[in-house]
């Protein structure tokens, strides 16, 4: 298994860095001296148990929390004080951990309005609807690409669980981001769903970084080259899944229960 | 193009057909509405229809609920009626003036009220709304407690005499009608699309890096500025602008015809607008408290119809057969 997470072309570069990452949260420590770096074209884990701050690491990283010290660069350029739209903007985006659609809108719509802005169609508000036809087709085939052909005209809030996911991921790939931010991409899905979801993450890794809260750690051992793993706000352990699942110390945050 | 902005894409011909016949029954009763009831009491109703419909665009389709858009539409009457009083402005120009000191008032109150959400959001607009209803009581211009009085209507493009109630009204509808279309036009518009996202789920649009903050601002002076041409319109309908405009109270009654209507439609702060100024009108001369009844009315509508009146029919079955679908 751990023939497919080794390195392939040389020394893949750093996209997103952190350095002494640290959140408080009154007098509690939610996050400390977290250093992290995520490659391009590779899949990272950040997993741990619950209350780790593995959120809190995805809601600093993505600058929709202040981080109280450290910094963060993406792409070379420092973010750490940089609004969490503009770090969008940049090609840092973001899916959240409860599914993030727009309910009361259409598949369609929902991939649409990802689209507007990178195609500078956000703003026009003396323009007819029909403007926005031109988007259609590349929305269409984003919508195939995850395999909801068949609900396109579908209003978000009725779907399933698992294929909110899917949209989000969806939406989330119509920015075509360099990096890719997933909390929890498999929660609450069923079987075929995951595989589906985990082939696709495979994918679009082929030229992105993906940084992802995973809990499912079966997946985790296929998909990520590389593992971090949080306790308390710390690292506790780093490496490829193989390493970092024989560390005893892992094992005990785990309690045994999750062994791969 | 109907006025049921609540599809998109209707699926069938038909509900097409229907709601174009809705249409023009509507224009055709506007049309002729003059012939049955009093004038100033239409285009009284035309002008907080066109105000609720101005305020629905934030509330309804941005999701911001502003309590303070009294100073839009009781500044832009202050200022068109000062415009065409003072200055000698013929009243389209007036009618401007108004519209551009509420887009501004709004670019001010708006900026920094955008900053908060929800009821911090709401409590910002109304305590700016109150300093601003402060100014206008100490002010000059404004005349304090009289208000400015006996506004002449003047002729409009220099030759239609609008002191003539029906040349009046006639031009109160085309305003009106101008102003909604406008509304229709941002909220079925790429922008209004973007909007809407806002309101459905504002952390996902600013983590598909919309600037959140710019389009609530845009909204919000776009909302002021239609409320301003209500205010406008209203200062030469009644030939004067009093500080009851300003006044906390009238955001109140917008939000209540809002509501009353149902937001998120577009035509149901018409309906809640007709629902409350006709509630006034009848009501003024009996011995019942107005504010009782209207208090009354809400409660029961709140009660029985969440949706508010337009949208409880959109969702009825009847309404669904004819293709207004009402989402939200």
């Amino acid at each position: 298994m751990t023939a497919a997470l080794s390195e392939q072309n040389g020394a893949p570069r750093v996209v997103l860095s952190a350095r002494g990452l640290r959140r408080d949260f009154g007098g509690f420590t939610a996050v400390n001296n977290v250093n992290l770096d995520v490659h391009h074209a590779r899949v990272h884990a950040l997993i741990g148990p619950n209350g780790a701050g593995k959120t809190t690491v995805f809601n600093l990283l993505t600058k929709f929390l202040q981080p109280t010290d450290g910094t963060i660069t993406l792409l070379g350029e420092d973010i750490t004080r940089m609004a969490p739209d503009k770090v969008a903007r940049m090609g840092l985006v973001r899916s959240f951990q409860i599914s993030a659609v727009f309910p009361h809108m259409s598949v369609l719509d929902n991939v649409r309005v990802a689209l507007q802005r990178p195609n500078g169609l956000a703003t026009q508000f003396w323009k007819p609807m029909a403007a926005l036809d031109g988007l259609t087709a590349k929305a269409d085939q984003l919508i195939r690409s995850v395999g909801l052909d068949k609900e396109r005209n579908a209003i978000a809030a009725d779907l399933s669980y698992g294929r909110k996911r899917v949209l989000e991921i969806a939406t989330t790939l119509a920015l075509d981001p360099k990096v890719l931010l997933l909390d929890e991409p498999m929660a609450g899905m069923g079987h075929e769903d995951v595989g589906m979801v985990a082939e696709i993450i495979r994918e679009v890794a082929r030229e992105r970084a993906v940084l992802m809260v995973e809990h499912n750690l079966s997946v985790v051992s296929t998909l990520c080259h590389h593992v971090t793993v949080l306790q308390r706000g710390e690292i506790l352990a780093e490496g490829d899944y193989a390493k970092v699942s024989a560390d005893p110390r892992v094992r005990t945050a785990y309690m045994g229960t999750e062994e791969a | 193009m109907t006025l049921t902005l609540d599809i998109d894409k209707p699926r069938e011909k038909k509900p097409v057909v229907a709601q174009t016949i809705f249409l023009a029954a509507g224009l055709a009763l506007l049309v002729l509405a003059p012939l049955f009831f009093y004038p100033v009491f239409l285009m009284k109703l035309l002008c907080f229809a066109l105000f609720a419909c101005a305020f629905n665009l934030l509330l309804g389709y941005t999701g911001l609920l502003s309590f303070g858009h009294a100073a839009f539409f009781g500044g832009a009457a202050y200022f068109t009626a000062h415009a065409v009083k003072e200055w000698g402005l013929p009243p389209e120009l007036g009618i401007l003036v108004g519209v551009a000191g509420a887009a501004f008032l709004g670019a001010i109150i708006g900026y920094l009220a955008i900053r908060r959400q929800g009821i911090y959001f709401a409590m910002i607009t109304l305590a700016l709304a109150q300093m601003f209803y402060f100014f206008c009581l100490q002010a000059e211009f404004t005349q304090g407690e009289d208000g400015i009085q006996s506004v002449p209507r003047g002729h409009l493009f220099g030759f239609i005499d609008l002191s003539q109630s029906t040349n009046m009204y006639y031009f109160v509808l085309g305003v009106f009608i101008i102003g909604v279309a406008i509304i229709w036009r941002i909220i079925h518009s790429p922008f209004g699309m973007i909007l809407k996202s806002i309101r459905e789920n504002e952390t996902r649009a600013v983590s598909l890096g919309y600037s959140v903050r710019n389009y609530k601002l845009a909204a919000f002076v776009m909302s002021a500025a239609l409320t301003g041409l209500a205010g406008g319109v209203k200062a030469l309908v009644f030939q004067f602008a009093t500080l009851t405009d300003v006044s906390w109270q009238m955001s109140g009654e917008v939000i209540l015809m809002t509501l009353l209507g149902g937001i998120g439609t577009l035509i149901g702060p018409l309906f809640g607008a007709g629902l409350v100024v006709t509630l006034q009108n009848y009501l003024a001369t009996s011995e019942f408290p107005v504010t009782i009844i209207t208090g009354l009315v809400f409660m029961v509508c709140v009660l029985l119809f969440r949706r508010g009146i337009v949208g409880e029919f959109y969702n009825s079955r009847l309404g669904r057969k004819l293709g207004f679908e009402h989402r939200h």
